[in-house]
């Protein structure tokens, strides 16, 4: 294990799987120790072909010392590996062997909506001992992953990832193929965890500004600049620091399945191309993924092939995925750390050329705070866009309005805050990015190889991204999915959706069933995303081609914020 | 939930050849040729490297210049879920944002001891149960000394008025010593500017009676867990009432500093200091007159579930 205390905030050691571990994943890995010493790679179940048995269930873990009860698939945490091939039409008999209703939702994957595993939109759900048989063609290739929709089961452990092959092949040629899996385990009960954010929404917020910040914030810029800037955001009643509303507090993290001391490891030899495949599964992180000395090339994004970027670092929402091309060159090993955004833990794996190797564990970064754009949006930046929408450019029809003045930026019991002038820099890595010396991914990086499917815009719709913190209620354009009527689209019908961030939260937005066809400022197409990262006090645009039939579900991807209300449903008729 | 997971299976199979069909088809109308495979090396072009965000060297793909994307719409479902009643989707999603929860929280359960050495028990307690918009609240405030009881219950209901602020509208009752007095109540409670928690509540009680009691509290940090909570409660009549030793107008004023150790956020012991100002005449009959200024210690633990 790492001897490297993060700084700032300290962790409680983690003790590691002792005795009763992961049921069958375990079973292939002979006895783990109670001490952290690295395990080889062992390939995890894999299954693969068009038919498949999945069997919904609870087994017994223990990631920190205590025992708890997973929801797993197949006795599997994460769930099996499903590999499907391109064109391919795939059965999934899911059973469900728990006591209460459950549901897989093939997330990121087109198919008809019935099998979309929604229940109250896609079907009844399947009931205790009952059984559903998904059947769909898949039609795309590319890393996606499945969960549960039902209730908090994606948090205690129903998540897995799917890989479907390309029919024509990897367009990227590697070596070595590695899911990495990224979850947030908690030893909580994610209905406790869910009513403490209701009664106090700091409650796993162990990052508060204190009096010593304030004096090394007053020594260092003046006691007038600390305090005009305590001013500002006392005064509005928000939080620098809100960043996480459940922290590694509540959290260990994950890499496909296993605790930082657990340290999956990826074995490689030396020169090899390793494609991993990072998939976030977790249900309320974000994490910043690098493997310190070694550049990763992107190649995909949400499963979908882009123009080849390298980064040195990622930030990857809850529901992403990214394919990445490294290539490690010496006979040394390499850390794979994926802090999640506030700083308060980590996910860490290994890539080795020999089991048991294991490569420096950097320290955290320190915690980062919220700008002022985070809350009051573009500043000099709304001039520019107001600027390019005032100029008559070819191809205007086809550039996203300027953020016209909503008819309305009330605040109320719902919303605590507005933002007048969103920013819509896709360049901006995110809090705790900005200028930290690494070239770090961002949405202005993605660039797909083909074609949007979505060739023009019919219509525009603008939806406001808001919330009340202190209430701890979230929701779209200042409505709860109870309050709100569903969003219609017309069959066939091309829409720009315009995502405006009135909070001071980063959001995943995820629709189901259709593409989020994700654009630049000026209304060029960047990337095919199923799940869409809107930052604080920022505007997103992406098209959406009408062209599945069905009820659909469009939500925030962090599970607490969907269960609060940030949750639509999109009807395609 | 469904008694028809048979049907479900037959509807599931039945999706599988008009699925595949129409897919071909779509495909057949959308893609003018077969999507070509570009296996591109993955070696990084040097210019992709570069650390400035501003300029993007790789070329915006061109509609025209790239192949078309491999995008086949989806088969219509086969089965579409029926409208439900708001509560029965609730259930079946597992989803509601309108779900009630409960909180009971006890400020402040502390003893105190005066400069003089009396010695007292004090408590404020609140709980509320509801959802986001409505909630039933029940505060209540007082303290047990050598002399007996002295408090107050209030019970309000609580609606979500701004973003930060709740108005409420309830009743208080008063008991220990002198009269039992009863007060129609109205006030807000909310979070204003600079995080102050503050609670204003205006009363009307028999014989034309009034009162406003005002308490607001702040909370500094010293460490994530080691936090001080200056508190200020006022409280105003309309007139005096010498049996429950209250003056017209500003009748006392408590100030306090509370330093408190949160072991968790649900748990967590203080230790304290409270200034006491009692404004007006004291009433000569009664045999130990409330002093008019008084500093007490407090020590006590702050929870709640």
């Amino acid at each position: 294990m790492d001897k490297q205390e993060p700084r700032g905030i300290q962790l409680p050691r983690r003790r590691f799987v002792q005795g009763l571990a992961l049921g069958g994943v375990a079973a292939g890995l002979g006895l783990w120790r109670g001490n952290a010493q690295a395990q080889p790679w062992t390939p995890r179940t894999e299954l693969r072909g068009d038919h498949f048995e999945l069997e919904i269930g609870e087994l017994p873990v223990d990631f920190t010392g205590r025992r708890r009860v997973a929801t797993v698939v197949n006795g599997q945490l994460p769930a099996p590996l499903l590999r499907w091939r391109q064109g391919d039409t795939v059965t999934l008999r899911v059973r469900n062997r728990l006591a209460v209703t459950s549901s897989i939702h093939w997330h990121g994957i087109v198919l008809p909506a019935d099998m979309d595993g929604v229940p109250g939109l896609s079907f009844d759900g399947i009931p205790p001992g009952g059984e559903y048989v998904y059947r769909f063609t898949v039609n795309q290739a590319g890393t996606y992953w499945y969960h549960s929709h039902s209730r908090f089961q994606e948090q205690t452990g129903l998540y897995g990832p799917i890989v479907v092959e390309p029919r024509d092949g990897e367009p990227h040629v590697a070596q070595r193929d590695y899911v990495v899996m990224l979850n947030d385990w908690t030893d909580h009960d994610p209905e406790t965890i869910y009513a403490n954010l209701r009664k106090q929404s700091g409650y796993y917020n162990h990052g508060k500004l204190t009096a010593g910040d304030f004096l090394r914030d007053a020594g260092r810029d003046g006691l007038a600049t600390a305090l005009a800037d305590r001013r500002m955001w006392n005064r509005m009643r928000m939080d620098p620091t809100d960043l996480a509303d459940v922290s590694g507090a509540a959290y260990t993290y994950l890499v496909n399945g296993r605790t930082p001391a657990g340290n999956w490891t990826g074995l490689f030899d030396p020169g090899e191309k390793l494609r991993l495949r990072f998939i976030n599964g977790s249900s309320m992180t974000f994490f910043d993924v690098r493997i310190p000395g070694l550049k990763m090339t992107v190649v995909a994004a949400d499963g979908q092939p882009i123009e080849p970027v390298t980064v040195d670092e990622f930030r990857i929402a809850a529901a992403e995925t990214y394919d990445v091309i490294v290539q490690p060159s010496a006979d040394r090993a390499w850390t794979i750390l994926a802090q999640s955004m506030d700083r308060s833990g980590y996910a860490r794996a290994t890539l080795a050329p020999r089991a048991g190797m294991t490569a420096d564990v950097p320290p955290l970064d320190s915690r980062p705070l919220l700008a002022m754009s985070d809350m009051m949006g573009a500043m000099d930046h709304g001039a520019t866009a107001h600027d390019m929408g005032g100029m008559a450019m070819p191809g205007m029809m086809d550039m996203p309005m300027p953020s016209a003045p909503a008819a309305s930026l009330a605040t109320g019991p719902e919303v605590d805050m507005r933002v007048a002038t969103p920013r819509s820099n896709l360049d901006d890595p995110g809090v705790g990015l900005r200028g930290n010396g690494r070239r770090v991914l961002t949405y202005a990086d993605l660039h797909a190889v083909d074609a949007p499917i979505s060739p023009r815009v019919d219509r525009e719709l603008t939806l406001r991204l808001t919330g009340n913190m202190q209430r701890y209620l979230w929701s779209f354009d200042g409505q709860r999915f109870s309050d709100a009527g569903p969003l219609r689209l017309k069959h066939g019908e091309h829409v720009r959706i315009v995502l405006v961030n009135d909070t001071m939260m980063t959001h995943p937005i995820h629709l189901h069933g259709m593409w989020s066809e994700l654009e630049s400022a000026d209304g060029r197409f960047q990337a095919r995303k199923h799940t869409v990262v809107v930052q604080p006090a920022q505007q997103v645009s992406y098209r959406v081609s009408a062209d599945a039939i069905g009820r659909w579900a469009y939500h925030c991807h962090l599970l607490f914020h969907m269960e609060a209300g940030m949750f639509r449903e999109v009807v395609v008729a | 939930m469904s008694g028809v997971p048979g049907v479900r299976i037959a509807f599931a199979l039945g999706v599988i050849l008009p699925a595949s069909t129409m897919a071909q088809v779509i495909d057949m109308q959308d893609m003018p040729g077969k999507p070509m495979s570009h296996r591109v090396d993955s070696t990084p072009s040097a210019a992709s490297t570069s650390v400035d965000h501003d300029h993007h060297d790789s070329p915006v793909p061109q509609l025209q210049s790239v192949p078309p994307n491999d995008h086949v719409a989806p088969a219509p479902p086969q089965y579409l879920m029926q409208d439900m009643a708001p509560a029965q989707m609730a259930s079946t999603m597992q989803m509601d944002d309108t779900a009630p929860l409960g909180m009971l929280m006890l400020d402040r359960l502390e003893r105190s001891r005066s400069t003089v050495g009396d010695l007292a028990t004090n408590w404020e307690a609140q709980a509320w149960w509801g959802n986001a918009m409505d909630r039933l609240w029940l505060k209540t405030e007082g303290e047990r000394g050598r002399d007996g009881s002295d408090g107050r219950l209030d019970v309000l209901w609580s609606h979500a008025w701004t973003s930060f602020w709740d108005w409420q509208l309830g009743a208080r009752q008063d008991f220990g010593q002198g009269p039992q007095r009863q007060w129609a109540a109205v006030g807000v409670q909310g979070l204003a500017p600079y995080w102050f928690e503050t609670q204003a509540t205006f009363y009307v009680g028999g014989q034309g009676r009034t009162a406003l009691r005002l308490e607001s509290s702040y909370e500094l940090l010293f460490t994530q867990r080691l936090i001080l909570q200056p508190r200020l409660e006022m409280n105003f009549y309309g007139k005096d009432d010498p049996h429950r030793g209250v003056t017209s107008g500003l009748s006392d004023l408590e100030a306090g500093l509370r330093l408190r150790y949160e072991i968790s956020r649900k748990f967590a012991p203080y230790l304290g200091v409270e200034w006491t100002r009692r404004f007006g005449e004291q009433d000569a009959a009664e045999a130990r007159p409330l002093p008019a200024r008084e500093t007490t210690w407090v020590a006590g633990v702050r929870l709640w579930f």
